[in-house]
């Protein structure tokens, strides 16, 4: 079961009161891309064994969007942070790479 | 409480007593809680927006950038929407969602534990207390709720659920089924 903390409306809530968006900053392509591009875009995810970093929603509370950056193993939650923004913040980074000095972002 | 006559349905049948409101009139509002807006709220409405995840005077916290705010006797949404419209200079939406909401009551010493049936909120006496407000689900139904005492809880859920959502509260609340762990 994960705990996430909601950055809008502050609440500590359990998982059933969210919704998993799937992989976060992935970078749209669209209009006059290539199709190997927009099949990269469309379908193809890192999906790895570690450290993700997903978009949630808070379906059951405010309704916002926001990220989260999770270890899909043991499934400990380092942090959420704010859905304004195409990478996550470097305190978050710095405090993953602490805890898990082994891990290499996977490009 | 209300006086009786509020009520379209009351169950007196469990451990907790549960009761379907009348129609409540209630106006939703969104917009920036930029400082002038937040202002222009109070100036509106008599009261300053309340602290995130409560309840105050009436106007519930619903989001950053909404509120629910219950029209006061003797008023009517129109009015109230009429006074935000004015006083607010930012784009807003204020809207009566009246006959949209279902409205519930519990009343009883364990109404808590009613709650802690469906939702996944720490509902101790210590963690939630009367002027906390949540939205949360309750089994599956979108909710939110807040204490008015000690014994009395207010619920709020969308009104196209509201007899699901009644009768899930009078199984909840059945006699001999609540174990008083809150
Ligand atoms: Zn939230």
């Amino acid at each position: 079961m994960l705990l996430l903390t909601c950055p809008y409306c502050g609440v500590e809530g359990e998982e059933t009161e969210f919704h998993n968006g799937g992989e976060a900053h992935l970078k749209r392509v669209g209009d006059g891309s290539s199709d190997a591009d927009f099949t990269a875009y469309m379908f193809e995810r890192k999906n790895p064994r570690g450290i993700v970093f997903e978009r949630w929603r808070h379906v059951y509370g405010c309704g916002k969007w926001f990220h989260a950056a999770r270890c899909a193993v043991t499934l400990e939650v380092f942090g959420t942070y704010s859905a304004q923004t195409s990478e996550p913040p470097a305190d978050l980074i710095a405090k993953i790479r602490a805890k898990r000095p082994e891990w290499e972002a996977t490009p | 409480m209300s006086d009786l006559l509020s009520f379209s349905e009351i169950d007196g049948s469990g451990e907790v007593l549960v009761a379907m409101q009348r129609r409540v009139p209630m106006v939703t509002l969104k917009a920036e809680p930029t400082k002038p807006t937040r202002a222009a709220i109070k100036r509106a409405l008599g009261t300053p927006v309340p602290a995130p995840r409560t309840i105050a005077n009436g106007v519930a916290w619903m989001a950053p950038d909404e509120w629910l705010i219950m029209v006061p006797e003797g008023q009517t949404p129109q009015a109230v929407i009429g006074r935000l419209t004015a006083e607010i200079k930012a784009p807003m939406l204020a809207v009566d969602v009246s006959d949209a909401r279902a409205v519930f009551t519990l009343k009883g010493n364990k109404a808590r534990e009613v709650l802690a049936k469906g939702a996944p909120v720490d509902l101790s006496p210590t963690a939630f207390t009367p002027g906390d407000f949540r939205r949360t689900r309750l089994g599956q139904v979108a909710v939110a709720f807040w204490m008015e005492a000690e014994d009395e809880i207010t619920l709020v859920c969308f009104a196209s659920l509201k007899q699901f959502m009644f009768d899930w509260l009078v199984n909840a609340a059945q006699k001999s089924s609540l174990p008083a762990f809150l």
